[in-house]
């Protein structure tokens, strides 16, 4: 038999369908983990800083973030004594190799670490026009790599400044809060090599989370409140000046 | 029937609009994936596809059920909370396979300044060197211990 032309179009539609699920791959299940029992955002605690670059260097030993560019980075302060409008912020690769020491003398100086704030009303998600980037079940701000067209709309919307676009696949990127880690039981991998234990993850509605007691006995902030974006990343000790 | 008479085009362009919206639907059910809108306005199986990235930090636990030597050691030590693969790396695939991959030795000369070097921006209760001054030159576990880095009377072990 002979394939028709009728026959053909009948058949390419049907064979691009069983391709894309032959390159999709089966998902691995992570059977105990469910997505409505958890909240998830971190808490850093800045007194405990010491600004050594791990979380830097674990996030892209973890995630295959490509050179110069960063899920996560540590930004060092200088706020001189009559000046808390206009900090000096240096942050030389991201922290990534730790700090050289500082130029300046004086005043007061600080580490501090930022990544994605997973905002439960995120500015990213609002603009994505394909739906790629979402704010799952479980309140972590992901991007679906497939979906997403580098529009680059999201990259502007964050006013924390947290996502890129990959240089290679050319989508959007950002942290993940170690989404392939939390689902497993693990901690992400910026909070397991953290020496001093100044990031740690947090389940907000885990009610045994060591988070509620830091909250109820510490002044905690997050950063830029009045974006109002929600942001689920809160900071132990932030200076007025950090931006 | 006067009311049809003339109506003719009307059911013409009614037949193309039920064939557009059919054609519509036909393709929005072929092209949109099942499970877009499972959870939102989004593909839901790419919750599923990023949570099977593979892991390479194995986390401390993995490390404690082997080691227990060295938790015991860290645990008369001030590093006691620093987590094995702050200092040593990735160590996934030695989870994995203990046998064939071995964690690389670590060069304690540049590994122990990173958290250690005396900067002005590190909190003040935080132990800091001029490591220039300190070791003049030699590695730090010369003297330190690095599992429990107190210099005791005697030596460290």
């Amino acid at each position: 038999m002979s394939i028709t032309r009728r026959h053909m179009l009948l058949l390419l539609p049907t064979a691009a369908i069983a391709w894309k699920h032959v390159l999709a791959g089966t998902p691995e299940a992570s059977p105990n983990y469910k997505m409505s029992e958890h909240w998830w955002g971190m808490l850093i605690d800045l007194p405990k800083c010491i600004g050594c670059g791990n979380c830097v260097r674990a996030c892209q030993a973890e995630n295959d973030v490509p050179d110069g560019y960063f899920r996560t980075w540590v930004e060092r302060y200088h706020v001189t004594d009559y000046d808390i409008e206009n900090p000096h912020v240096d942050s030389p690769d991201g922290g990534k190799k730790g700090f050289p020491p500082a130029k300046e003398e004086g005043g007061k100086n600080f580490f501090v670490p930022k990544l994605c704030n997973h905002c439960a009303d995120s500015p990213c998600t609002q603009v994505c026009p394909v739906g790629a980037t979402f704010i799952s079940p479980e309140g972590v701000v992901l991007v679906d790599k497939k979906y997403c067209l580098g529009c680059r709309y999201c990259v502007q919307a964050c006013p924390y400044g947290c996502r890129f676009i990959h240089p290679k696949t050319k989508t959007a990127e950002k942290c993940t809060l170690c989404y392939h880690r939390i689902t497993k039981g693990l901690t992400t991998a910026c909070c397991e090599s953290c020496p001093t234990g100044a990031r740690q993850l947090a389940d907000l509605k885990n009610p045994n989370d060591p988070i509620h007691e830091f909250m109820k006995t510490h002044s905690v902030q997050v950063l830029k409140p009045y974006m109002a974006t929600h942001s689920k990343v809160f900071y132990n000790g932030l200076d007025g000046s950090v931006r | 029937m006067n009311a049809f008479k003339d109506a003719g085009h009307l059911f013409r362009l009614a037949a193309v609009f039920l064939v557009g919206g059919l054609a519509f639907v036909g393709l929005r059910a072929f092209l949109v994936p099942k499970s877009f809108g499972e959870y939102g306005h989004y593909r839901g199986d790419a919750i599923a596809e990023i949570a099977s990235r593979p892991v390479n930090y194995a986390g401390h636990q993995a490390c404690e059920d082997c080691h227990a030597d060295v938790l015991e050691k860290k645990k008369s030590g001030k590093h006691v909370h620093v987590n094995c693969e702050a200092c040593h790396g990735p160590l996934a695939n030695h989870v994995d396979d203990p046998g064939s991959v071995q964690p690389a030795k670590l060069d304690t000369a540049v590994l122990c300044v990173r958290c250690h070097e005396a900067n002005i921006a590190k909190p003040k209760n935080f132990p800091q060197v001029a490591s220039a001054d300190n070791s003049t030159g030699l590695p730090c576990d010369t003297c330190h211990q690095p599992h429990s880095p107190a210099i005791i009377a005697g030596g460290t072990k």
